[in-house]
């Protein structure tokens, strides 16, 4: 079965788009970001961020040729191919994604990486390189699709599953759940957010933010199984979710491009601006949370868990932080696209060096030198 | 007494972390400076300091730097091993003793030059801790007298090494000096070993493999380095970093390199990975350890398509294991690195100038290939100096490999990732964020993909997958670095090695030689095999393959690709962790050929068969 979508080449428009149909400011159709046809179960969660990252990103306008998509393994895994069929993508080994982001990002800081990644791909396997890339500050948008469940191996609990959650089969999970959000807050990570896949309205501006952030975004969408944990005693199924779904505001977000004026009642909205120029609104809900306080968002996890609340929303955002290349301190042009004279010294260097293997005088010790 | 000039090896003792690096780099780069061929091989434990180490210096007029097995003049300065050290030498060595330690009675068929150290040390510092630096410079002052090392070139040795370093320099300086003087007046010459200059080390240089192999990278114009520290690996990473940052930065400070410090050595491929899907020239180095975490990704590399450059620095594993000895252990592991049907070019420098030619060619290869190319060093070429000619600049430009632009992708109807246009196994391939023609995009996943890199399940794409790597296999026969012939004339018995065994090799074909067997000799420099393997061993009724593992990886391999000329093969395994000598390799073949050994005792040590 094929997974990669027929498209005809070179086409903005894509073959699927009416006649007619409406263009963003790259000159596509929503269309254009459309992928091959899902293989996953009908109804499940992860069809539903799917289509949610399609609408955010024409509705962002990225150009499609600028992105690429990388996954690990897993169900969650597989949905790269299903969104952005003319973008690169990349479908890696368990649990390695952050790896493979990184020397993507490194060869061509110009790209727009998006991960889609799950529970048990992020909070097991994984979870060394999603803390080494949070600690780096890879540019990446990182969505976990966790539904608290190994899927696509029929069942076992993953490492996000909430102590008390039920098999299908009624096993109990006893140990104590990870919690993705507050792991990536504890490490630095300047964007950390955690929505749910029935929530687009929440879940699309915040992709769309994510995609505006200069660093590693997380969010964490949970995103009902509906083979495996969507019955009575499991805590990530749709009815347990939307019971105790807990937004933290309303979520708005203006592109750069777009000169839109936003009239909110003073004191009730927050606003936020991206680097790019880009800004995010919050409107108040029941209380005024403040998203660019660690201490407030590590509170705010603490009291949900307690409370057996999803709180979702944008948890924490430092819009300043400073990504890996910055720190790096590479060059503009993509590292993948610098010509030879730029990368292989002339050869009066060779010949100095080898002067100096010739005496030994002038090596560093980490030339050989004493 | 017959004199013995310039050809002799001394073995220095000492504790580690004792400081007697600077003073052993003096001493190999005195003799060097007087025209003498030299090699220096640190013998190490794995520690930081405390535990016995020695660095062996071998002097040999005819250039053999391969180690020798046994000391004519051992220095020792360890009491922890003095005993035993001594117990080593043969009737005839020299003994460099520090008198202060206690030793058992010496044989006096031993010649012992006994050296009051801390006395001597009294008038140089009052410094205790830098007595304990500074006293190694005393034998090389005893040394340089006894053995006629010229005074100015041990100056200038100490300049190089020193010359930053002003109250540093007049401290060793002084000690090189009471060394000298207290040699001069009170130890007559009794021993036949002497230094006279040559003209064999002009234009020469002094390095490391490690060091060689990093410049090779730099100059092939390596972008991203990745790297999990790692004995005997990371002093390549290191120098690389050095080299990058003196070369690579531009005038604003801006770097044309990115360098990770990795989790783990599975993070330090995945980037490797991400970084040559997408177009730069990505490297990582590291050790068999960090090899059988890689097997994953490496198999992945191979199935997807990806080019990579990984250096495995080989010493014995797994975990902890002797790391800081040498092996050719990982030759089988490596070219098959993963699970199901991957195999993988691999590179096998044998001198530090291969390291430098590897260090580039090899992201061509992997570039034209596109799939990850091994390159395969050890400790002892590593991390020990040898002499070598200056390494000429790379003239060729370099080999990106099929990769489709823009322009290229406007002429074509369609593109498929993993379609065998050429017929040579190489498909063509778009780099993300640089083609923008969306018909150039595609989705990169493991071996379960049709020609346009369409997820499938088909039993015959497949096999029509596996085939056409089997073919680009092929064509990398044609492609890696071939192998050295050197055939006396009338050659009876063939030889065959690779990576640092061909230093005893050379040595041992002058020794069957003397012996009466006229040998020819391959050096093979890569897996797979090229055609002047076959041609090779059809020439020899038996082929003696040579090799520092135990189960003769190299000879299996071998036998597994000539079929019927495979009785041909006999193997011959050094696996002690010492890097091999040429008397050993001497020894198993006469064995091999029934011939007598030559009066001096065969050296029982590793295994022949």
């Amino acid at each position: 079965m094929s997974d990669t979508p027929a498209r005809a080449p070179g086409t903005s428009g894509g073959p699927d788009a009416p006649a007619g149909a409406p263009r963003n400011r790259v000159g596509l159709t929503r269309a254009d970001y459309d992928g091959a046809k899902t293989t996953l179960c009908p109804g499940c969660g992860h069809n539903a961020i799917t289509g949610g990252i399609i609408q955010a990103a024409y509705e962002a306008g990225l150009e499609p040729s600028r992105v690429a998509k990388l996954s690990g393994i897993g169900c969650s895994s597989k949905t790269p191919a299903y969104f952005l069929g003319q973008s690169h993508g990349f479908n890696a080994v368990h649990g390695r994604m952050p790896s493979i982001a990184t020397g993507v990002h490194l060869a061509n800081r110009e790209m727009l990486l998006i991960g889609v990644s799950g529970d048990g791909d992020t909070a097991s396997i994984g979870l060394g390189q999603f803390c080494h890339m949070i600690r780096r500050n890879v540019p990446v948008v990182y969505i976990v699709e966790n539904n608290g469940v190994y899927g696509l191996t029929k069942g076992q609990f993953s490492a996000t599953a909430d102590i008390g959650s039920t098999m299908k089969g009624g096993k109990r999970n006893e140990l104590t759940p990870i919690d993705l959000c507050a792991l990536a807050i504890e490490l630095g990570c300047g964007f950390v957010a955690r929505s749910f896949s029935g929530d687009q309205k929440q879940l699309r501006p915040l992709l769309k933010a994510a995609f505006s952030h200069r660093g590693t975004a997380v969010i964490d969408v949970i995103s009902p199984c509906v083979t495996f944990a969507d019955h009575e005693g499991s805590t990530k199924s749709y009815a347990a979710v939307k019971e105790h779904d807990a937004p933290l505001h309303d979520i708005d977000f203006v592109p750069y491009f777009e000169d839109i004026h936003v009239d909110y009642a003073p004191g009730a909205t927050r606003e936020v601006e991206m680097p790019d120029g880009s800004r995010v609104f919050l409107k108040k809900l029941a209380e005024d949370y403040d998203p660019t306080s660690r201490e407030r968002a590590f509170e705010a996890i603490q009291t949900a868990r307690a409370e057996q609340k999803f709180i979702t929303g944008l948890l924490y955002v430092d819009p300043d932080s400073r990504p890996f290349d910055e720190d790096l301190a590479l060059v503009e042009t993509p590292l993948a696209a610098l010509p030879l004279e730029r990368v292989r010294p002339a050869r009066a260097v060779l010949e100095r060096i080898m002067e100096q293997m010739k005496t030994g005088k002038g090596l560093t010790a980490a030339e050989g030198g004493g | 007494m017959k004199t013995i000039v310039n050809d002799f090896s001394i073995h220095v003792a000492t504790v580690n972390g004792s400081g007697s690096q600077t003073a052993n780099t003096v001493l190999l780069r005195a003799i060097f400076q007087m025209g003498v061929p030299v090699s220096g091989k640190n013998l190490f434990p794995s520690n930081i300091a405390g535990l016995p180490t020695w660095f062996t210096i071998r002097a040999s007029r005819h250039g053999y730097l391969a180690r020798r097995h046994g000391a004519d003049i051992l220095v020792v300065m360890n009491p922890e091993t003095a005993a035993s050290d001594i117990a080593a030498t043969a009737a005839g060595s020299v003994i460099v003793l520090n008198e202060q330690i206690q030793v058992p009675p010496i044989p006096e068929d031993r010649i012992v030059y006994r050296v009051p150290m801390p006395r001597l040390m009294e008038g140089i510092t009052t410094d205790v801790r830098l007595r304990r630096l500074v006293v190694n410079m005393l034998y090389v002052g005893v040394l340089a007298e006894k053995l006629g090392i010229a005074e100015e070139e041990i100056e200038r040795a100490l300049d190089a090494q020193l010359g930053k370093k002003p109250r540093a320099l007049a401290l060793n300086h002084a000690a090189v000096r009471a060394g000298w003087e207290y040699a001069h007046q009170h130890l007559p010459k009794r021993d036949p070993f002497r230094l006279e200059r040559m003209n064999a080390t002009a234009g020469k240089i002094l390095v490391e493999g490690n060091t060689a192999g990093a410049l090779g990278a730099l100059f092939g114009g390596v972008t991203l380095v990745t790297w999990y520290p790692i004995t005997p690996s990371s002093s390549l990473i290191e120098s690389l970093i050095g080299f990058l940052e003196q070369h690579r930065r531009d005038a604003d400070g801006r770097a044309t390199f990115a360098v990770v410090q990795a989790e783990d050595e599975i993070a330090a491929i995945g980037m490797v990975l991400g970084g040559g899907w997408a177009g730069a020239r990505a490297m990582t180095s590291t050790s068999g350890p960090g090899i059988s975490l890689m097997a994953e990704f490496a198999g992945y590399g191979y199935y997807a398509e990806i080019p990579a450059v990984v250096w495995d620095v080989q010493r014995i594993g797994p975990s902890t294991g002797l790391p800081t000895r040498t092996s050719q252990g990982d030759l089988s592991f490596v070219h098959g690195l993963s699970h199901g049907d991957t195999r993988h070019p691999v590179l096998l420098p044998s001198s530090v100038a291969d390291c430098f030619e590897f260090g580039a060619r090899a992201f061509d290869l992997a570039e034209r290939l596109q799939t990850p190319v091994f390159v395969l060093s050890d400790l002892d070429l590593a991390m020990n100096h040898w002499m070598s000619d200056p390494f000429p600049y790379p003239d060729r430009p370099w080999d990106r490999g099929k990769v489709l632009t823009d322009a290229d992708l406007a002429q074509l109807p369609t593109f498929e990732r993993y379609r065998d246009v050429d017929g040579d196994g190489i498909p063509y391939r778009t780099l993300p964020g640089l083609t923008h023609d969306s018909k150039g995009a595609y989705f990169t996943r493991g071996s379960g993909h049709d020609e346009a890199a369409r997820y499938t399940e088909s039993p015959e794409a497949y096999v029509r997958g596996l085939e056409r790597l089997q073919r680009k296999l092929e064509t990398a026969r044609t492609l890696v670095p071939e192998p050295v012939l050197a055939e006396d004339e009338g050659a009876e018995v063939g030889l065959i090695a690779y990576g640092s065994t061909h230093w005893a090799m050379l040595e041992a074909r002058d020794e069957l030689r003397a012996a009466g067997v006229r040998t020819g000799y391959l050096l093979l420099r890569a897996l797979p095999f090229t055609e002047h393997l076959e041609r090779f061993v059809r020439k020899y009724a038996r082929v003696y393959v040579v090799e520092q593992n135990r189960d003769g990886q190299m000879a299996g391999l071998i036998r597994l690709d000539l079929g019927d000329l495979a009785t041909r093969v006999r193997s011959v395994r050094h696996f002690t962790g010492m890097p091999i000598d040429a008397r050993f390799v001497t020894d198993a073949v006469l064995n091999g050929e029934g011939r007598p050994l030559p009066a001096a005792k065969a050296v029982v040590e590793g295994a022949a068969r």
